[in-house]
């Protein structure tokens, strides 16, 4: 296509004049991710004032690790759900992709390179089975991933049965090559904060690092338009030759992936791994996406607000423990934030659309 | 131009884009080479399309011609649907020719029609509300910069030519920020048409444009459509209401149940002939009394729709 643009006349550069400073601020104001973010600094000064432990260095370490389990898949989960599908098999895919590579180092002796090598390839090709299910079906991406999921979490019990008559594979820090993996997913960097050591893992630098990027495909790049696009009027998408198929199997591989990494993370941190491991989880992800933003119809939302999404979720559980309060209140209390982050996205997509 | 001037004054005026219309040609970024003013584009001959045994067109003649307005005018299930899909190539005909550029054509799919240069504006538009104008404007062709991994929306282009092409359409918007979904339906209307326009259209097929709209709006979307003409496209304009066509037309061919009821040259045809021959005169009067008998004689309705049948 022709890029050769007009040379604008130069005062079309500037802002319209009819855009007055106050708009602009509205308009940051109204970007998906500024509820969460509030809502975050507003958490953690409650915790911080309310018990002596959680914002110090070591209290920080724990939340820390929990959001960034959590936030790598909210964040893979919100680019999903901008494009309108739910994958509620993220969580056991941890299971699935840890399980793989640990039985292959563990019993088969693997190199751990083939042994993470074959869980991504196992996860890109369930993220490639769900996404072509849904789009040659016209099925809700919701109950055919609600189908992987229960597959997977029978399999992942069955077959490790079957392969190591046990329902967890552990000690893996004995298999030949750990340590090499384990410097890319199960290592920390302690920094002496105030009197205490903040315990960074590499999951940190994982999710910083898989936020950034999907910030900037979501934002930069052509396929980010696409995902937009697809979750917010597929058909009209289609119309206009976005290619839809391949954009929306990609989302579902994204997940997939996502939750390949944050297996390895889990398998090289802790040299375990259960056969029920992220089971229950996928719908954290799904409200981690939301609190951040994303509207559940899709065509909406930021990957920044889903990681933000998935910190408030490791600052509440962790707050609740320091707060001596019994730690079943976690759920009433995400189920509560749920239901406020859909009335207030509802809100905002309705003015988003209100013909002016 | 002078002509079509006083043809854009039939239309109701729009305040807010009056000031726009002196910048007419000096942008056209992306536009093709177009072929000269009057100049044949497309020309069907007793084009016709059957669906099994159903005949749903038949013995249809028009030409498109370059900086020129077909109206295509008929009733609901007249086989407008119908042409406008053989011309946009969604669907093939079955007798009759379809010439473009002199050579006689069966397109197979809107991407063979696209790529000869006729695109169709259908009524959904293919937007999607919530995506910013500028990103609507470029979805599926978006220009990028970069290499590799580094491949990048050149935002800055972006939004430069979607914002003049707007304005050479005429359409002045304050902020291509805004989700699509903030504008009136006439505007989004005409964002679809500057696309189609930038991305290389040399015939436009309009379905329906003013149908959902109101008056005023409507009037926008007529004077966009008068814009593009001048801009040297064959426009087809789709529509069921003669005031709507009348204005912005050069020829009009007129369906009724799947038949060409004669395709007219503006000259040879008053506004009120066209009117009658859509309605047909004989049920234009039942309906004038039937209005009369409900709303009574002195109904403004009716009064008025006696006049119109008088004129005749």
């Amino acid at each position: 296509m022709s890029t050769a643009a007009p040379a604008a006349p130069p005062e079309q550069q500037e802002p319209d004049e009819r855009l007055a400073g106050s708009d602009r601020t509205a308009r940051i104001l109204r970007r998906p991710e500024v509820g969460a973010l509030v809502a975050a600094i507003a958490i953690f000064a409650f915790f911080a004032l309310t018990t002596p432990t959680f914002d110090t260095a070591s209290g920080a370490s724990t939340w820390l690790l929990t959001s960034s389990t959590v936030g790598i898949m909210a964040v893979a989960v919100s680019l999903l759900m901008i494009g309108g599908e739910f994958d509620l098999s993220a969580g056991a895919m941890w299971g699935t992709t840890g399980l793989t590579t640990g039985i292959l180092m563990n019993e088969y002796g693997a190199n751990v390179w083939l042994a993470i090598l074959a869980s991504l390839v196992v996860a890109v090709a369930i993220g490639v089975l769900n996404g072509v299910v849904v789009m040659r079906t016209g099925l809700p991406s919701f109950i055919v991933t609600l189908g992987t999921f229960f597959v997977l979490q029978g399999v992942n019990l069955a077959v490790t049965k079957i392969l190591i008559g046990q329902v967890a594979v552990s000690g893996l820090q004995e298999a030949d090559g750990y340590t090499a993996g384990q410097q890319l997913f199960g290592s920390f960097v302690t920094i002496p904060i105030g009197g205490s050591d903040l315990t960074v893992y590499a999951a940190t630098f994982w999710w910083i690092l898989v936020t950034a990027v999907a910030t900037w495909v979501l934002l930069r790049t052509q396929a980010g338009n696409w995902v937009f696009a697809v979750g917010g009027a597929q058909t009209s998408a289609r119309q206009v030759g976005v290619p839809v198929f391949a954009t929306k199997v990609g989302l579902f591989v994204t997940t997939a992936v996502a939750g390949w990494l944050v297996g390895m993370l889990l398998l090289f941190k802790t040299t375990t791994v259960q056969s029920v491991t992220g089971v229950g989880q996928e719908f954290i992800f799904i409200i981690c996406a939301v609190v951040g933003g994303c509207l559940l119809t899709g065509g909406y939302g930021s990957a920044v607000g889903a990681a933000l999404g998935a910190l408030i979720y490791g600052m509440v559980g962790q707050g609740i423990v320091y707060e001596g309060w019994d730690n079943d209140w976690l759920y009433a209390i995400l189920g509560v934030m749920l239901l406020g982050a859909v009335l207030v996205n509802n809100w905002v997509k309705s003015r988003a659309e209100a013909v002016r | 131009m002078s002509t079509n001037e006083e043809v854009v004054r039939d239309v109701p005026a729009d305040g807010d884009f009056g000031g726009a219309s002196d910048l007419t040609g000096t942008l056209s970024a992306g536009s093709p080479e177009l072929p000269a003013r009057g100049e044949t584009i497309i020309e069907v001959r007793d084009i016709g399309k059957s669906y099994g045994s159903v005949i749903a067109l038949r013995d249809v003649s028009t030409s498109v011609r370059a900086g020129e307005v077909t109206c295509v005018l008929g009733d609901n299930g007249a086989g407008k649907s119908t042409l406008i899909k053989i011309l946009a190539g969604a669907h093939e005909h079955t007798s009759g020719d379809f010439v473009v550029d002199g050579i006689s054509r069966h397109m197979s799919s809107p991407r063979a029609a696209l790529a000869l240069g006729i695109a169709t504006v259908y009524q959904d538009l293919a937007v999607v509300p919530l995506m910013p104008v500028w990103r609507n404007f470029f979805l599926g062709s978006e220009p990028t910069k970069g290499r590799g991994p580094l491949r990048r929306l050149d935002i800055d282009v972006m939004k430069q030519t979607t914002k003049a092409e707007l304005q050479a359409m005429g359409i002045d918007l304050r902020d291509v920020d805004q989700p699509i979904g903030t504008l009136s339906g006439g505007e989004r209307q005409c964002v679809a048409i500057a696309r189609a326009v930038f991305f290389g259209a040399r015939v436009l097929i309009l379905d329906e444009p003013t149908a959902a709209l109101g008056v005023r709006q409507s009037g926008v979307v007529l004077k966009y459509i008068a814009k593009a003409r001048d801009r040297g496209l064959g426009v087809v304009f789709i529509t069921h209401n003669p005031h709507h066509a009348y204005p912005v037309g050069d020829r009009f061919m007129l369906l009724r149940r799947g038949r060409s009821m004669g395709n007219f040259p503006k000259g040879e045809m008053t506004l009120d002939e066209l009117v009658a021959m859509m309605a047909g005169g004989t049920e234009l009067e039942a309906l004038s009394h039937e209005l009369s008998r409900s709303l009574g004689e002195e109904s403004s309705v009716a009064q008025q729709m006696a006049a119109e049948l008088r004129t005749k």
